[in-house]
Formats: structure tokens, C-alpha cells, sequence
């Protein structure tokens, strides 16, 4: 059991809208950590030959990957205590990171891009995408607990 | 630099936002998703604040004519629903609901240095250059054929 905590989840919500505000209005770009994540792997210069870190999108999507690993370092500096429990094992952890990655990235989106951002622009393909995870996602959880759990 | 400033501090924001809501806690995004147990709501509410503060400036950016720090606005103006977004959201779903973690959560993981956050986030980071690579062959090969 977790507790029913609407009040931290709504703050916590308000700060993600306002983080992908942000972003929007001052660089012009979706918060979508799945696309600035995995683009961070792409070798090679800009097609005019300059470097993409410095001139291109390389240099925000580092520096905003950076503030989201540095944040709970700063919240628990502050006293915030940040709980963490895993119901799987390693190996079960390992498949469920890979499949993760590799949907987000070939789907073009995660919870981020198509779930906030994707439905704050009304765009219906992204709604088409969160109803798929949210439906596989809860699908997977009720055969998890109900049914090999069960 | 200007833009460098921004997505840190987006990201600090983002981050910071995912810790307090609770969605970096893997046990509550799966309490989340199990809506025929003990199914706890909470993150309704995540996605419900963003999108209410998120919506109204996606409308208000499509009249401002550039961003205050970057040449041009970057949104997405593809609507097809095809295949690949069916596919790779569904895969993405699966593995979402044997853990509980999505990238943010993830990525602010990263710093718990817990075992299961390095793991998770090495095989998440193959998974996605394994994605990225299979889209690159198929462009490839779509356009050869056409």
C-alpha cells in the first residue's frame, strides 16, 4: 500500500507543467525526456560542420538531463526524504528498462512528451499513445498481482 | 548559453517535480496502475496539474512569434497514428508496469545510486540506441524502395 497523497502529487504535477513552460517558451522545445535523453547518444556535427553541442540542441538537452539527476540531491540536501521500493529483482528490472527504452524511443514519446505535453497540445496522437501504456501498463500490473501473484 | 540555462533549470524543475508527486517511487506508479487492487490515484493528479499548467501556454506559444531564447518553436505538427507509435507506446506500457519507472523517474533515480536505478537505466539506454537504430535501418530501407 502507498498512501493517497493528492495534495504532493498536484504540487509535484504543477512543478512538471511549469518545468515543460519553461522549456517551451524560453528554447522553444518539448519536454520530452525520452527524445532529449537518447538524442544526447547521436555523434557527429551539425550539417554546416559546427559543433553541435555549442551551436546545436546538444548543450540544453545535457544541461536539462543534469538538472533532473541533480534535483533529489538538492531536495534531500534540504531534508526532503525520497522513498524508493522495487518489487521486481535485477533480472526483471534489466527486461523492464530495455523495454522501456526501446518503446519510448521507437514510439516517439513517454509519459513526458505524449502524456503531458502531447495532451496539453490536444494532439490526438499522443492520446492514442498514453491510452496504449496507460492500458498495457495496467494490464501488465493486474496479470502481475492478480493473476501469477494472485 | 542563455538556452543552456533554461534546460537546466527546466530540468531541475522537472526533476524536483517527479520526486515530490511520488512518481519516483516505483511501488506507487504500480499502485498507480493497479486499478482493480489497491489502486492509489495519486498520479492522476501529476498528470492533471501539468496539463493544466502546460495547456493554456502550448495555446498562448503559437502567437508569440520566436521563444525568448532559441531561433524558433520546435512542436510537432505529425498526427498519424500509425504502427510504430502503437507498437513502441505498447512495448513501453509493458515494461512501465513490471517496474514502475518511466525515463524521468529514471534518470532521477540516477543520483539514489541504488543497484536497481543503474541497472534499470543502462538496459533502459540500449533499449533506446537498439530503437533508434531500427527506425534509422527502416528509414533506409523505405527510402531505397521509394
Amino acid at each position: 500500500m502507498t498512501e493517497f497523497t493528492p495534495y504532493a502529487s498536484l504540487a509535484g504535477g504543477v512543478l512538471i507543467g511549469l518545468s515543460t513552460v519553461i522549456l517551451l517558451l524560453a528554447n522553444g522545445r518539448i519536454a520530452g525526456i525520452s527524445g532529449i535523453y537518447s538524442r544526447l547518444f547521436e555523434t557527429g556535427p551539425l550539417a554546416n560542420g559546427k559543433s553541435a553541442w555549442v551551436h546545436g540542441e546538444k548543450g540544453w538537452q545535457l544541461s536539462f538531463v543534469v538538472g533532473i539527476v541533480l534535483a533529489p540531491l538538492l531536495l534531500m540536501a534540504g531534508g526532503f526524504e525520497i522513498e524508493q521500493v522495487f518489487t521486481g529483482d535485477l533480472t526483471l528490472i534489466a527486461i523492464a528498462g530495455a523495454l522501456v527504452g526501446f518503446g519510448s524511443v521507437f514510439g516517439s514519446g513517454c509519459t513526458s512528451g505524449h502524456g503531458v505535453c502531447g495532451l496539453s497540445r490536444l494532439s490526438v496522437r499522443s492520446l492514442a499513445a498514453t491510452v496504449t501504456f496507460m492500458s498495457v501498463g495496467i494490464a501488465v500490473v493486474f496479470v502481475l498481482r492478480h493473476v501469477v501473484g494472485g | 548559453m542563455q538556452r543552456i540555462i533554461a534546460g537546466f533549470l527546466a530540468g531541475l524543475t522537472f526533476g524536483a517535480g517527479l520526486v515530490v508527486a511520488g512518481m519516483s517511487n516505483p511501488l506507487k506508479v504500480q499502485n498507480f496502475l493497479d486499478v482493480f487492487g489497491n489502486w492509489d490515484p495519486s498520479l492522476a493528479f501529476v498528470m492533471g496539474g501539468a496539463i493544466l499548467v502546460a495547456a493554456p501556454f502550448f495555446r498562448l506559444a503559437r502567437f508569440l512569434p520566436r521563444p525568448f531564447v532559441a531561433d524558433d518553436f520546435r512542436v510537432p505538427t505529425f498526427q498519424q497514428i500509425d504502427k510504430r507509435l502503437i507498437f513502441g507506446s505498447a512495448t513501453f506500457g509493458a515494461g512501465w508496469g513490471l517496474i514502475g519507472l518511466c525515463p524521468g523517474p529514471a534518470l532521477v533515480s540516477v543520483s539514489l545510486l541504488s543497484p536497481q536505478a543503474i541497472v534499470f537505466v543502462l538496459c533502459m539506454t540500449a533499449g533506446m540506441l537498439f530503437a533508434r537504430l531500427v527506425a534509422s535501418l527502416s528509414m533506409r530501407r523505405a527510402l531505397k524502395e521509394a
